[in-house]
């Protein structure tokens, strides 16, 4: 083999090695590496106990419920699967709305219900004109909430 | 045919070659820029959901390109360095990394100023997007660290070119971030399914400022190669010729 052919070799098995390794790495912190947990996974019981993480999904329309004179509010957050419920005191963010995403960060509690201590939105990748989304929203009944096959079976334990 | 290719590369050769097309890199970039900056500024609708917040993108999406692609032209530089011996290789890398970090820096920052109204938050620790762009900006200073902290330029190109080889696999986490885990950053919207997610009003000044940056990229970069070859071949008899000739170094 010329030098060159086994530098070759070299490199390509240093960028093979190295690709595996952070494959198999990346694999086995796959849970740690989501950001937030999905409402299945919450509903099915597959969630941190006692101690804090977020939850992530869409702010279900008309489920936003603010009480009179304070900070206090709850909404419901689907998957399009499962829903659970969240309590928050706070500020929102500028794109919190009814079926938005949002990510809550909190603890869960006793009674189902998700206490929230900090709320961020999510944006989705699609940028259009206001009349653009309105005419859009005419012909679409609810395309936040449009589902390909239809809503699947919530599965909890 | 590689005879050319290496007449191509020679450092004297490239030398004068990046002089002629810095120019036609530059301009052109720069218009592109102007255009893009006014159309999306001044033409572009505002969003539906952001309102004008989402104009920073026509920033922050073509210098987070940018990033990754000046690290993908190091990380290659640093392979053709280490299988050909090209000179003017490791000279590519080298003159990459500090324009990658600051574009990558561009990046983080326009993205953090956009998610403090948007998200509700400037950082979020943790988030798989955020995150792998960071540890790209880490890569790009480990790499000019490496550097400088050798004397020996033969060392220094080898040394820096595994690491940025190695550091490769980041460019797949950052693209890749979005779709493999649950990330705050929303998923690509220009190599989406079924066509980019964006009116065209939105879309063709974001085009325009991508191709902008990387035209403006390409000419800063190869400013940077000429000073790079110059500093490295600065014992050779070319570089004595050049600076010594009427008008020299020009």
């Amino acid at each position: 083999m010329k030098p060159r052919q086994q530098r070759m070799l070299g490199v390509g098995l240093t960028a093979l090695g190295v690709a595996i390794a952070a494959g198999l790495t990346l694999r086995s912190f796959d849970e740690n590496m989501m950001f937030f947990v999905d409402v299945s996974d919450v509903v099915a019981g597959d969630h941190p106990m006692e101690r804090n993480f977020r939850i992530g999904g869409l702010v279900v329309e008309g489920s936003v419920e603010r009480e009179e004179g304070s900070m206090e509010m709850t909404f419901r957050v689907t998957d399009l699967q499962c829903e659970i419920g969240v309590r928050y005191s706070g500020v929102l963010p500028d794109l919190f709305r009814e079926g938005q995403g949002v990510v809550a960060h909190g603890l869960m509690g006793a009674d189902g219900i998700f206490v929230a201590d900090k709320i961020l939105a999510k944006h989705d990748e699609d940028y259009m004109a206001p009349e653009v989304a309105e005419s859009l929203a005419r012909h679409v009944a609810d395309q936040t909430m449009e589902l390909p096959d239809g809503p699947a079976e919530c599965n909890s334990q | 045919m590689w005879k050319f290719f290496h007449h191509l590369t020679s450092p004297p050769h490239f030398y004068r070659l990046a002089a002629t097309i810095i120019p036609w890199l530059a301009f052109p970039g720069l218009v592109l820029i102007a255009y893009g900056s006014y159309a999306g500024l001044f033409v572009a609708p505002e969003d539906y959901q952001q309102g004008d917040a989402y104009r920073i993108i026509y920033v922050h999406v073509p210098a987070a390109y940018v990033s990754i692609m000046a690290y993908v032209l190091m990380a290659v530089g640093g392979g053709c360095g280490l299988i050909w011996r090209l000179k003017l290789a490791h000279a590519v890398g080298a003159a990459a990394a500090p324009l990658g970090a600051a574009f990558t820096f561009l990046a983080l920052a326009t993205g953090s100023i956009w998610g403090r109204p948007m998200w509700g938050t400037w950082w979020e620790w943790g988030d798989p997007r955020l995150m792998s762009e960071l540890i790209m900006l880490f890569l790009y200073f480990g790499y000019m660290a490496l550097r400088a902290a050798i004397d020996e330029t033969a060392k220094a190109d080898k040394a820096s070119a595994v690491l940025a080889l190695v550091g490769v696999v980041n460019v797949v986490i950052v693209h890749y971030s979005v779709v493999w885990w649950n990330s705050l950053h929303q998923g690509p919207t220009l190599l989406k399914k079924g066509g980019p997610g964006m009116d065209a009003d939105m879309l063709y000044p974001l085009l325009a400022m991508i191709l902008g940056f990387t035209l403006v990229f390409g000419a800063l970069l190869a400013r940077r190669i000429r000073t790079e070859v110059l500093y490295r071949e600065r014992r050779t008899r070319w570089v004595r010729e050049l600076i010594l000739a009427p008008g020299g170094g020009r």
